[in-house]
């Protein structure tokens, strides 16, 4: 009865396509950034500071992940392909993912574990200030990422709880602005793209209050 | 299928967003090797006894934001770089004002290997083996008068060659300033090499300013013009953030930067970090020419 159903006998179900094909590829895809550090690192196409490198890379695709997360949607309002919320977990995690490597690689190879230290540069340094709670904001969002804490929470609070992303992304990106030294035409690609991303929900929900007189 | 279409879609741009980002840290590393320099005096006193860095690393990671914000930009975009001809104006509280060929700012001068301590603001070092001669031969013969009690030393400014000038991130051109004593100071050198060779573009060719108990961006690069002044000068990077970087920049790991602790640094090529040092380990040259002076303050 369906138009499509005379071709239909090959195909497959919308479900099992996502399960089985588009979340592998974004899942790989999200790990490429890892499989790239390691083979620059192995052949020798890192920069003289490695370390460095690390730090910089991870923070970007921390960023990065942030903003894919939240283009969901706004993407799914826009195309009207609501499935586009069946990766959004998977990309919030590889944002905390990014972040716990950034977090990781400061805590072991700037400061080597000494909490003196950590409690220090965030207490005294805005910059680490700013970029520790983004961290530190990211958690919770993480643990509570599964079905289980969704119905153990209730939609309504969950939801509310998982908007921390917002400022997780102004935090993050008030981190890159403040650690550049002069130049800051890459951080501030990131604070339009959030201003757009975050601008949208606001121009969404006033554009959809009812207006009564 | 549009289904399918549209998310590989999304994928395809986030893996080409991927590969666009590891281009940009793909580069060819170091530069290509120069001119020999001809009888280069050697066993200086004060030669830096740890493992000297490599050609590769000396000229791969370099701040020279005339050339871009990126370590990895300047040995990129300074490879044609023009040094010749190359010229040096002499200007201020002097008696031999004018503009001089670099063949004549070198001429009479002895080369000498000097393997320096380079401690940058960020907190990272190398072991460098630069070749030069004392600055203070060069203040010599401009004969500076007794008001010139500072000097100003200032880059190239050229937007066609220097594609980094183009977008405001520093305001141009790049300058730096010493106190007369510490211009005078034998520690204190013009760079004309690096590991017996011609100073290669991305580390400031053709003639620089190594002042080894001072942060890297008081070593200013491509030198095309020497004033000697009576008031204490700014530099650019105080003039960018005076809260940061200060006159005197001696390394220092009393004394913070505010969003980074200098206490220590990390020896480009090892992993573990090290305590930096007073004068980055120049005491017992310079700390005399501090005396009195309140190095909290004067950072």
């Amino acid at each position: 009865m369906d138009s499509v159903d005379n071709k239909s006998a090959f195909r497959i179900p919308h479900s099992a396509l996502i399960r089985w094909l588009l979340k592998p590829a974004v899942f790989l895809a999200g790990l490429g950034p890892v499989a790239w550090l390691i083979w620059a690192a192995l052949t020798n196409n890192l920069s003289a500071n490695p370390l460095e490198d690390l730090t910089h890379e991870t923070g970007v695709w921390t960023l990065r992940f942030l903003c894919v997360t939240l283009s969901i949607t706004p993407l799914r309002r826009l195309t009207g392909w609501n499935a586009l919320i069946r990766f959004r977990r998977m990309t919030g995690l590889f944002a905390f993912f990014y972040g716990v490597v950034h977090f990781l690689r400061y805590v072991w190879f700037t400061v080597f574990f000494d909490l003196q230290k950590i409690t220090d540069d965030v207490l005294k340094r805005p910059f680490i200030t700013v970029g520790f709670l983004a961290f530190v904001l990211m958690i919770p969002l993480a643990i509570t990422s599964t079905k289980k804490w969704i119905s153990r929470l209730g939609g309504k609070r969950w939801q509310f709880l998982h908007k921390a992303i917002y400022v997780t992304g102004i935090l993050g990106v008030i981190h890159y602005i403040w650690r550049v030294k002069s130049d800051i035409q890459n951080p501030l690609t990131y604070a339009i793209l959030l201003t757009l991303l975050l601008g949208y929900r606001l121009w969404h929900k006033f554009r959809t209050v009812p207006v009564v007189r | 299928m549009r289904e399918f279409i549209r998310a590989a879609a999304i994928t395809g741009a986030a893996g080409a967003a991927g590969l666009l980002g590891a281009e940009a840290l793909v580069e060819a590393k170091g530069a290509p090797h120069g001119r020999k320099l001809a009888s280069i005096k050697k066993g200086f006193a004060l030669n830096a006894s740890d493992k000297v860095n490599a050609w590769e690393d000396i000229t791969s990671y370099n701040n020279y934001y005339e050339f871009g914000t990126d370590k990895s930009d300047p040995a990129e975009m300074a490879r044609n770089f023009k040094t010749e001809p190359w010229t040096v104006t002499v200007d201020g509280e002097c008696n031999k004002k004018g503009v001089m060929n670099l063949e004549d700012v070198l001429k009479g001068e002895t080369l000498e290997e000097r393997v320096y301590r380079h401690r940058c603001v960020e907190a990272w070092s190398m072991i460098i083996p630069w070749v030069g001669f004392p600055l203070a031969n060069f203040i010599k013969r401009c004969e500076p008068t007794s008001k010139a009690k500072y000097v100003e030393f200032y880059t190239l400014y050229d937007a066609k060659q220097m594609p980094g000038t183009r977008v405001p991130v520093l305001r141009w051109p790049y300058f730096e300033g010493l106190r007369m004593d510490e211009a005078m100071h034998p520690l204190t050198i013009l760079v004309a090499g690096l590991y017996d060779e011609v100073l290669p573009n991305q580390d400031g060719a053709p003639l620089r300013l190594a002042v080894p108990w001072k942060y890297g961006f008081k070593h200013i690069k491509s030198i095309v013009k020497v004033r000697f002044v009576e008031r204490q000068p700014l530099n650019t990077w105080q003039q960018q953030a005076p809260d940061e970087y200060g006159f005197y920049a001696n390394v220092n790991p009393g004394v913070d930067h505010p969003r980074w602790s200098q206490n220590t640094e990390r020896r480009i090529g090892e992993f573990l970090r090290r305590k930096t040092v007073m004068f980055n380990g120049y005491g017992d040259q310079v700390a005399s020419l501090y005396t009195g002076l309140d190095l909290r303050r004067n950072y």
